[in-house]
């Protein structure tokens, strides 16, 4: 049981977060992308070229859904705001930065992780994989499929998570009831309230699958 | 019909999946600066000097001396008392006072503001407060004849805490410099909102346009306050002359930004001893925070439903909205209602205590029924649905046998009846004069309308009543992205009258273009002749008459009703309240779309259950003191109870296909429900959340 009244001592109205010590991606490496760019999000943008050296930034091979990106980060930077940042693929989500709801799920070596705890530069070698990096739409994976079938989202914005979060479960050890589903979905918030349709896609598929049950 | 009352699939849909969608923060402009906003750090008082320690290089500062000289530091919206930077006086915690931008984010969000307070008592008691921001009155019959009736007097008080909404996207709006004036790209529920807010703050002839991106939730928390950040950025762009982008993190939204209003009602009651109602007196206090912004408007339609969907003929319901020294409280799916319901429900279950009936008895014999008048003296018609969906819920849940079995356990059993009104209050809808939209495209028609798609399925809903009424197939019918300079204003996205009003404008527009068409297809149509649009404007019903002096007449051109059994279990040591079921009969009108809708009553329900039981909102000193989602907590599935959703139909004769509003519905019912099985339980208590350490409280005092 959390404490309610208990004030979270590292915030307050004036000061934003943490981000004071863990800081975004290198701001440069966002601008210059961002000029060759019209208003749109940049999730189609090219795998970002060799960037160039910005004080107070250091080198990083990240391999993204298959794709090795040669850049420059700040080595303060999270896997998620690099993610999203830097190598413009915006389908991880951020809702809370701190470990707390699940939108920034993304896979490292086929593990789940909340990409906003995880340090970019910790992650060189290994393989990480985004919504993006899942299915397109004319070929999505069945996960996806099994959620537009169920409506297993409204806002759609814990939904990349879900899906990830959602992916990773068919291998890991769950047994067959929706509560064990529960169990191990209950680390992605869906403040929509789209919990049954969750469970529903992800049941389809593990039947769809037959995933063995742990 | 085919599409209507069909699962089609979401027009949003595969781009959610794939993660596609577009939302506010995942776009990038050239140029583009960050924006930070410094707020008050007390609670009331005065600004008396602002310093700034640190290298001002490269950064963009703003100020209120930097309001156009065209403009007003308002931000327009019911009343003109909300500034979109501070003056001189501080009214709250986490008021906008300096406006900071730089290309770096790292060094804006460094940046040392110092502001130097001269300090005032605060105020944060509502009943302590001697500024009301609202005041009104509903009167019926005559209260002293109808306590003169009864045999037995029942009073209570009850109280509802703040709600916190946590849309899991956190607000954020780009503000981008464009024709002289400005264009804001943004995760907002009532674009036409911002354009009113905008014209205040630049002047009524600037060049205004809001562009609403794919929105991550909003529940009411996005339907005021992103003009207050529209406003920001915008102020931001047009000094630096750049693009500048405004998100906040979840701790400055749920400080800074607005939450449901807390309240307290009191009920005093008679009743004959069959249980009939006699007179009911009802005083309804809100908490309003520090400015008006929509509390007049929360507090009228929490009064309207303040004596639940029961028959009385004395009947005397006084309401205020106060100020406090507290950021401002807004719209939250329900507006008022879930707290006066709340406080009628719990209500009920102590009269029929007092009267030593059960609580389907109390609510069988004074439930609503056509040709009953409500506390506003609406009489109600064939739509009228109270007996129909509390008879079904009870004899589903089999809820008599059900909690004589469970006595003696530890598990409760609760039900609560409720309804809700469908679209703005009285002749709300009149003055709005909404506008849709329908244009030919070459292969159907497009939809253009301002209502927004925040989750709950607007564009697919919208687009099966077109594609129905035009007998078109449901893939023709496209949905313009709301752009205030190319979509009609349709009104706010509130209410629950995106599907009921707007919805039926587009009906009859497409009724139009059908009689047009003739014989061809909108796109045979669009090859033979070109381009072609319809806007036709709401026509409410004739028969409707408010009064707003009196608080009398035709509330609401109908209600959607509901009954909502829930089963807790009671952890003995902990006093942790666990719901285990939650059975949920709502009326609805017609489901346009029978999976959305039941989308909607699953996550109103569970926003309700989280209302009900741990979401608390620890404020203190002013300030949200738990503002993570850690020490906020808000229902997980683990927590969500299994749910047994059933759709009632009762077609509402104006709305399209018969639909009557139906997003809030869900949110009045959770709450009384759950007291009501702890009541069951023999814990005694009227507050929520219903929290370990209140339950064991009200367990010592059994
Ligand atoms: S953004 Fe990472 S868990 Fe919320
Ligand atoms: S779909 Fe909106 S938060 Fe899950």
């Amino acid at each position: 049981m959390h404490d309610p009244d208990a004030p979270d001592s590292d915030e307050s109205p004036h000061r934003l977060t943490r981000r004071g010590f863990l800081t975004q991606a290198g701001m440069a490496g966002v601008a210059s992308v961002a000029a060759a760019m019209p208003l749109v999000g940049a999730a189609e943008a090219a795998p970002v070229p060799e960037a160039p050296d910005i004080p107070g930034t250091v080198p990083v091979a990240l391999r993204i859904n298959g794709t090795t990106h040669r850049i420059r980060i700040d080595p303060r930077a999270t896997l998620l705001d690099t993610l999203r940042e830097t190598v413009h693929l915006t389908g991880t989500k951020k809702g809370c930065d701190h470990g707390q709801c699940g939108a920034c799920t993304v896979h490292v070596n086929g593990q789940r992780v909340n990409s906003c705890l995880r340090l970019a530069l910790m992650h060189e070698g290994d393989d990480i994989t985004t919504i993006e990096g899942i299915g397109v739409p004319e070929a999505l994976h069945p996960m996806q499929a099994a959620f537009v079938a169920h409506d297993g989202y409204q806002c759609g914005y814990c939904t990349s998570g879900q899906i990830m979060s959602a992916v990773a479960l068919l291998k890991e050890p769950c047994g067959p009831s929706d509560a064990d589903v529960k169990e191990l979905m209950s680390g992605n918030i869906c403040r929509c309230g789209a919990y049954p349709n969750i469970v529903a896609a992800i049941q389809q598929v593990r039947g769809n699958t037959r995933v063995s049950e742990g | 019909m085919s599409v209507v009352g069909t699962s089609v699939a979401r027009k949003d849909g595969i781009g959610k999946a794939t993660g596609a969608a577009k939302y506010a923060d995942d776009l990038s402009i050239p140029g583009m600066l960050f924006g930070r906003t410094v707020r008050s750090t007390i609670p009331c008082g005065r600004v008396k000097r602002i310093r700034y320690d640190f290298d001002t290089t490269g950064f963009t500062i703003v100020d209120r001396r930097d309001i156009p000289l065209d403009g007003r530091n308002v931000v327009a919206l019911i009343e003109d008392d909300q500034p979109f930077l501070v003056e001189r006086d501080v009214r709250h915690v986490a008021e906008p006072i300096v406006l900071l931008a730089h290309a770096d984010r790292e060094k804006l969000l460094a940046a040392d503001v110092i502001i130097e307070y001269e300090v005032e008592p605060p105020v944060f008691d509502p009943e302590a407060s001697t500024e009301s921001l609202k005041t009104l009155t509903i009167d019926k019959g005559h209260l002293d004849a109808g306590f003169a009736q009864a045999d037995v007097i029942v009073e209570g008080t009850y109280r509802t805490g703040h709600q916190e909404h946590v849309y899991i996207e956190p607000n954020g709006v780009i503000a981008v410099p464009e024709d002289g004036g400005i264009a804001i790209f943004g995760s907002i529920q009532c674009p036409f909102y911002v354009v009113k807010a905008l014209k205040s703050l630049l002047g009524p002839k600037a060049h205004v346009r809001v562009v609403q991106t794919e929105t991550g939730g909003g529940f009411g928390g996005k339907e005021e306050y992103p003009s207050m950040i529209a406003g920001h950025a915008t102020l931001l762009a047009l000094k630096a002359g750049l693009p500048v982008k405004i998100v906040y993190d979840r701790t400055e939204d749920m400080i800074a930004t607005t939450k449901r209003h807390p309240s307290i009602v009191r009920h005093r009651t008679g009743v004959k001893r069959d249980g009939t109602l006699v007179a009911m007196d009802v005083e309804v206090i809100l908490d309003g925070g520090a400015y008006i912004t929509l509390s007049p408007v929360v507090l009228s339609r929490g009064c309207i439903h303040a004596a639940g969907p029961y028959r009385c003929d004395n009947v005397r319901i006084r309401g205020r909205a106060m100020l406090t020294n507290t950021p401002p409280n807004g719209a939250f799916r329900g507006f008022g209602a879930p707290q006066t319901i709340f406080a009628i429900e719990a209500h009920m279950d102590r009269i029929a205590e007092a009267l030593g009936v059960d609580p389907v008895t109390i609510r069988e014999r004074n439930a609503l029924v056509p040709g009953d008048t409500t506390a506003t003296g609406q009489r109600l018609t064939a739509d009228c649905s109270a007996l129909p969906v509390l008879r079904e819920a009870v004899e589903r849940t089999d809820f008599r046998r059900k909690r004589e079995a469970l006595r003696g356990t530890n598990r409760g059993i609760g039900l609560s009846l409720f309804y809700h009104g469908s679209g703005f209050t009285g002749s709300g809808e009149l003055r709005l004069a909404s506008k849709a939209a329908l244009e030919l495209t070459d292969h159907g028609v497009r939809i253009l309308v301002s209502s927004t798609e925040i989750g709950q399925g607007t564009r697919t809903m919208h687009a099966q009543i077109v594609a129905e009424t035009l007998g078109i197939p449901y893939e023709d019918v496209d949905v313009a992205q709301p752009d205030t300079t190319l979509v009609p204003d349709s009104g706010p996205t509130v209410a629950s009258r995106t599907c009921m009003v707007v919805g039926r404008i587009l009906q009859r527009c497409a009724e139009d273009l059908k009689r047009r068409l003739g014989d061809l297809t909108p796109a045979e149509y669009y090859r033979a002749h070109g381009p072609f649009t319809i806007v036709r404007e709401h026509e409410p019903p004739g028969w409707i008459q408010w009064d707003d002096e009196t608080y009398t007449g035709d509330a609401y051109a109908t209600y959607a009703w509901g009954c909502d059994v829930v089963e807790v279990e009671l952890d003995a040591d902990t006093c942790e309240v666990r719901p285990l079921h939650l059975t949920a009969v709502q009326e609805v009108g017609k489901a346009i779309h029978p999976a959305l809708a039941r989308g909607q009553i699953e996550g109103g329900s569970a926003q309700g259950i989280g209302y009900a039981i741990v979401e608390h909102v620890a404020m203190r000193d002013g300030v949200m003191a738990n503002a993570s989602l850690t020490n906020y907590t808000i229902p997980t599935t683990l927590d969500t109870p299994a749910m047994d959703i059933v759709l009632l139909e009762n077609p509402y004769e104006d709305g399209p296909f018969g639909a009557k509003g139906l997003g809030e519905l869900p949110m009045d019912g959770p709450a009384p429900a759950v007291i009501n099985a702890l009541r069951h339980l023999g814990v005694d208590l009227s507050e929520i959340p219903a929290t370990p350490e209140r339950v064991m409280s009200a367990c010592g005092s059994r």
